[in-house]
């Protein structure tokens, strides 16, 4: 690394007693390199500024709904493209709740899977069981999309007639079950999308355990469950939180696959079974009808508040992650 | 005592199982989802599916040869965008480090690759569909290279960290400049994980549907232009797969066959390239 460079110079001219070597005076002086650096850095620039156009463009393009609606858009519950009138709140719900739903099914199982492949899989091994999960992760969404609407969702129906008809009373099962599409199906297809991310990462994250802790815990007669759940677990503990708001901004995002199996409708919900709108989703499916500028306006406020939202849970991810990792570990799902 | 510690051996073991059956629970869904996409897919590939327009709804037959020249022309065109921009970048951050800057791009390099793909839609919407005054295969491009500047930027910049310094230094001491050094040394030692890096994210943007809704659009008929709306792969299977005809689903599954072949080849591909580095 150029950094590891420079404090090699700087020893050597520590060993030369004060005197300055070559190059740690001529580093950028030759005319390439300086047409070089400024080649280099303009690109690191255009990275900086396609993120301030990014922001500028969304505030820009939804400039007529927020200056319309304000921040009613985020707490109303009305979206009326007859009457011209936009609100956000039932989507935002609407996606929050898949999304914990998500998560509370793929917690235990990508932590469970981490575990295992950490702890309990000898080394050669590892890859060999890490693979299907990350060809998992692999899968573009539009397929997770197609399989759960032909594959997935009769199944969810017949047992969403069954919770209905045997559970009925219970407010969680006393919705529209026959659809098959709503609620429930997007978290199942959101929980499967996001828990090879969750798992990949926390196998990461178990992976920076000192091996010796845990080593002197076994020493001491632990069951290896005992050394993992007293030590490793609490051990790294931010940084597996952080995997898991990762996994709850990938959810928050995801667009087709909850798209086709959310099923799209605009309305509070009260059950497992309603079929409701994501940000994501009202966006995609609703973006080709928008007629007049102020509707494809508030779809773009959707898309803004979308964009605030998942930037704060990655915000949260990377500090936790990083804080953990002490920056050695790279976020490439 | 001996009651106490056959307890722990159930706990042990108990715990073993239920980890297993997590790792199943992946599996499961791998196979279910591989074998689905096969069984309905696979059979109705053949020479005509690739290379054929398609036909009017309702009749039988015909491809999806636009598409697939769509999906291949709006990658590529974002490629060529994203790959100098991602590279360059790194090259900026690891070979010279500024305190806050290269930090500060590095992290937003992060940050962007947790952006929604559909926000990623809006965003070139409103840079380049609205300014243009129409949907066109370029502003896909623009969407896609977005989502790949990140990815290249990131694998790139952690694959010049791995250049040992003895390289760089070796090369300075010869007297060489340092943008030859980085050229001529730096770039080509790391070039397999380069490789890699940028194939992982054409693989990425290949799947991706979302973005594609308000900027390529789909198109049913041949188009290279890049100024006029163009059919991507990812789009047609949501078009095909959401519609009302039962050829169509066929249609949608063959092209889902077609494009996670494409997608888990490439993925199995760069693993063995990376696998083969380690054993250096």
């Amino acid at each position: 690394m150029a950094r590891d460079s420079q404090a090699t110079f700087e020893s050597v001219e520590r060993a030369l007693g004060g005197v300055k070597p070559l190059g740690a005076r001529q580093q950028v002086i030759n005319f390439g390199d300086r047409i070089f650096y400024v080649i280099a850095k303009s690109f690191a620039v255009v990275v900086i500024l396609l993120t301030v156009l990014l922001v500028a463009d969304l505030v820009r393009g939804a400039w007529e709904s927020i200056g319309r609606f304000g921040l009613r858009f985020l707490v109303g519950t009305t979206w009326d493209p007859v009457a011209r009138e936009f609100s956000t709140l039932p989507t935002v719900i609407g996606t929050l709740v898949k999304g914990f739903i998500a998560l509370l099914l793929a917690v235990p199982v990508s932590f469970g899977s981490a575990i295992f492949i950490c702890f309990y899989t000898p080394r050669w091994l590892r890859p060999v069981i890490s693979y299907p999960i990350e060809l998992l992760a692999g899968i573009p969404s539009i397929i997770f999309g197609m399989w759960g609407l032909f594959a997935m969702v009769p199944v969810i129906r017949v047992v969403q007639v069954w919770l209905k008809a045997n559970f009925g009373w219970f407010f969680l099962f006393n919705g529209p079950a026959v659809y098959g599409v709503g609620v429930l199906s997007g978290s199942i297809i959101l929980f499967i999308m996001v828990t090879p991310i969750i798992t990949a990462i926390s196998k990461e994250i178990l992976l920076t355990v000192p091996r010796a802790q845990i080593e002197g815990m076994l020493a001491l007669g632990s069951t290896k469950w005992e050394a993992i759940w007293k030590v490793a677990l609490p051990y790294s503990r931010i940084g597996l939180f952080g995997a898991v708001i990762l996994g709850l901004g990938r959810a928050v995002g995801e667009t087709m696959a909850v798209t086709m199996v959310g099923g799209n409708s605009f309305a509070l919900i009260h059950s497992l079974f309603d079929p409701v709108h994501s940000m994501a989703s009202q966006i995609a499916s609703e973006f080709s009808e928008a007629t007049y500028s102020l509707y494809v306006s508030s779809l773009i406020y959707v898309g803004l508040v979308l964009f605030g939202i998942t930037i704060l849970i990655s915000l949260l991810a990377q500090f936790l992650i990083w804080k953990i990792s002490k920056g050695k570990l790279a976020l490439l799902d | 005592m001996d009651r106490h510690f056959r307890f722990r051996k159930f706990i042990e073991w108990a715990t073993w199982f239920g980890m297993l059956g997590c790792i199943s629970v992946s599996v499961f869904f791998l196979v279910g989802i591989l074998g689905y996409v096969l069984v309905h897919g696979a059979g109705y590939i053949d020479w005509e599916f690739l290379t054929a327009m398609p036909v009017p709804a309702g009749e039988t037959g015909g491809g999806i040869a636009n598409a697939l020249v769509g999906s291949f022309l709006v990658v590529a065109v974002a490629g060529l965008m994203a790959l100098p921009i991602g590279i360059g970048a790194a090259i900026f951050i690891n070979e010279f480090p500024s305190h806050g800057f290269g930090h500060t791009v590095r992290f937003l390099a992060e940050v962007l690759t947790g952006v929604p793909s559909i926000v990623v839609g809006l965003f070139a919407y409103a840079l380049v569909v609205i300014p243009s005054g129409g949907f066109s295969a370029l502003s896909g491009s623009v969407a896609y290279a977005f989502i790949m500047v990140p990815i290249i930027l990131i694998s790139a910049h952690e694959a010049l960290r791995l250049v040992p310094d003895s390289l760089r230094e070796a090369s300075l001491a010869l007297g060489i400049p340092k943008w030859r050094t980085i050229m001529g040394v730096v770039l080509p030692v790391s070039s397999r994980a380069l490789v890699t890096g940028a194939v992982l994210a054409i693989s990425r943007a290949l799947g991706e549907a979302a973005p594609m809704l308000f900027t390529a659009f789909g198109n049913s008929f041949w188009n290279v232009n890049l100024t006029k709306p163009v059919a991507t792969v990812p789009l047609l299977i949501y078009t095909y797969a959401t519609g009302p005809y039962e050829d169509w689903h066929q249609k949608a599954w063959a092209a889902s066959f077609v494009l996670l072949l494409v997608v888990l080849f490439t993925s199995v591909l760069t693993r063995a390239f990376l696998r083969s580095k380690s054993n250096e």
